[in-house]
């Protein structure tokens, strides 16, 4: 008996171990940027203080000259502004894309949103070259229009197979109910579908809006003005002078940046998976 | 049931047949989300394959065909080698990491324990927050004179502050870093792939095999396993793509250095191709990728095509 239990006690230590050590592992970098961003410069600068406390006490000084000395405010608008419209953009599109490729073509349908999927893994350091020529052309280089008209390209092959899943599981007898009823097959997608669809929908525009969020490499390439910047881009490259690196201010705004994702995440995060998955878990 | 519904007066419109007709409609309905993958994806792509075999600089903007020369000119510098070795040693490294993480995570979630809805939602934001914002994190954490690694490291006495790491500016340290960095910031979505596979994997047949006499070890490898395999296919693919072609994580934390040590392709691409202005051998260096692209679809259509049979 007394083994058994000892046994128990090593087994249930050794557990909560392995959790803590995950917990840290993924919690720490986060943990750190909070503190520093509210660290005075001498308390960060200090090596023999101990990190991983307030030796001085906490001060908003780097919140406020993020807000006032820098773009960040406008940065957090064109990031706003780049989300909205490219979430436009991908419903127009990707919803009766969906729609049709689930319901109207039948086993080419398949095929076609197997093959716009797999446009989302063609990598923007394959294309960045030629797209970075294409928006010269159109007159948009250094601007964040040109984010807006690219981002899209990943947004839409994503989107439209997420609503792909949505709608086949929507039963067609739904829509038929409505023909029955004296409406167009348009009218049975306007009138029935969409509205049925509406947490599918929910889902595509918070991850078209991550999506956005999250990319930095078309931002980084087409966009070097710093008034013109999206958030994640701005935060991470235009807060050094020099060789100098400001560490409050950047955590500060990496902290502010990543917190509406982190939350929309977990609350959207089955159907993120079940949505890139295909449905490969039955 | 046609005669019925057909007798029900309709509000009639010019447009009414193509608002009927499936296939039309259906066309209709694609078409726009076709054309925008096809103009910004597809048109890029050719281009990207012709600048490759063309002499255009953004000085020098002529069209001039100069077959595979660029490519020849690319093998023959040696740093160039050195860029793939990083690329596969960065992906596989990083990706083999990750799984393990990711694995045993899954494991510890698996099992209810006070706190675990929290513990999930934690583990979750590596993987959440934009990459290049997880990036500086790290980066400060690496940082050559404030690190709290080493302060931490210090702090335990394992090292002295006269010869502490320089994460970044080491060699084969900065190539670890990139990789623990990239390992961390998949591994929840390994646990995620891993999670949603073993909890679809239907009680009753692991039930029916512990019966049989199946252990810990033969229940996990020859039942869960294959079960979980399509999952995790799909879950690497993502991975491997994501990462051979990455370029954030090299360019915030290293900047390819030191001295090319973590240059990768999609670095080398943009350091040739963008910042260089040498468009030509720069789309040359990003075709690299796709060799690796083409299996993973290749592998990607195959697992598709399984499960529709």
């Amino acid at each position: 008996m007394a083994r058994t239990t000892a046994k128990t006690v090593v087994q249930e230590t050794s557990f909560y171990t392995a959790v803590l050590f995950f917990f840290l592992l993924a919690a720490f970098p986060f943990y750190w940027m909070l503190i520093t961003s509210f660290k005075t410069n001498g308390d960060l600068y200090n090596v023999s203080n101990v990190p991983f406390w307030f030796n001085d006490p906490p001060t908003l000084e780097h919140f406020r000259y993020l807000f006032e000395k820098t773009l960040f405010t406008t940065w957090l608008l064109n990031s706003l502004i780049i989300g909205v419209v490219v979430t436009v953009i991908t419903l127009v599109t990707a919803l009766p894309a969906a729609y049709s490729l689930a319901r109207m073509t039948g086993r080419n349908g398949e095929a076609l949103g197997i093959g716009i999927f797999l446009t989302y893994l063609v990598p923007p350091t394959l294309l960045f070259l030629p797209l970075s020529r294409v928006i010269a052309m159109l007159g948009l280089q250094n601007s964040m229009w040109a984010l807006v008209l690219v981002y899209p390209t990943f947004t839409i092959p994503f989107c439209t197979w997420l609503l792909m899943g949505f709608f086949k599981s929507m039963p067609r007898e739904i829509e038929e109910a409505a023909i029955v009823d004296g409406c167009s097959l348009f009218g049975a997608f306007i009138k029935m579908a969409i509205p049925l669809s509406v947490p599918g929908i929910l889902t595509t525009v918070i991850f078209t809006f991550t999506l956005t969020l999250q990319e930095f490499v078309y931002a980084l390439t087409f966009v070097s003005a710093s008034d013109q910047k999206p958030i994640t881009l701005g935060v991470a490259t235009d807060l050094i002078r020099g060789d100098v690196f400001y560490w409050g201010e950047i955590m500060a705004g990496a902290l502010i940046a990543s917190i509406p994702v982190a939350i929309a995440y977990n609350l959207f995060l089955d159907r993120f998976i079940s949505g890139i998955t295909g449905g490969a878990v039955k | 049931m046609v005669a019925i519904a057909d007798s029900v007066p309709k509000p009639i419109s010019r447009f009414r047949f193509i608002l009927d007709r499936r296939d039309i409609l259906g066309a209709i309905f694609v078409a726009p989300a076709i054309l925008y993958v096809l103009l910004l994806v597809g048109v890029p792509f050719l281009m990207a394959l012709y600048y490759s075999v063309s002499s255009y600089t953004i000085y020098n903007p002529e069209w001039t065909f100069v077959g595979l020369s660029n490519f020849v000119d690319i093998l023959e510098n040696p740093s160039f080698r050195d860029t793939l070795w990083n690329t596969f040693v960065f992906t596989f490294g990083s990706q083999i990491l990750g799984l393990v993480l990711g694995k045993f995570g899954a494991l510890l979630l698996l099992r209810p324990f006070p706190g675990r809805k929290i513990v999930r939602a934690l583990i979750i934001l590596p993987w959440a927050v934009p990459v290049a914002l997880a990036t500086v994190a790290w980066q400060w954490m690496f940082d050559s004179l404030y690190s709290v690694i080493n302060w931490t490291m210090i702090a335990a006495g394992f090292i002295d502050r006269a010869d502490a790491p320089n994460w970044l500016g080491n060699p084969h340290l900065a190539m670890l870093s990139i990789i623990v960095v990239n390992a961390w910031r998949f591994f929840p979505f390994a646990i995620v792939i891993f999670l949603a596979g073993i909890t679809a994997v239907p009680q009753d047949v692991i039930d029916a095999a512990t019966v049989d006499g199946a252990g810990f070890w033969r229940r996990n490898y020859q039942i869960i396993l294959p079960m979980i395999l399509p999952i995790m296919t799909i879950g690497l693919v993502f991975g491997i793509v994501f990462t051979f072609t990455d370029l954030s994580i090299v360019f915030l934390m290293t900047n390819g250095g030191p001295v090319g040590a973590t240059s990768v392709l999609g670095f080398a691409g943009f350091q040739t191709g963008i910042v260089s202005g040498d468009v030509s051998h720069g789309a040359a260096i990003s075709l690299f990728m796709l060799p690796v692209l083409l299996v993973i679809v290749v592998v990607m259509l195959r697992f598709i095509r399984r499960r529709e049979i």
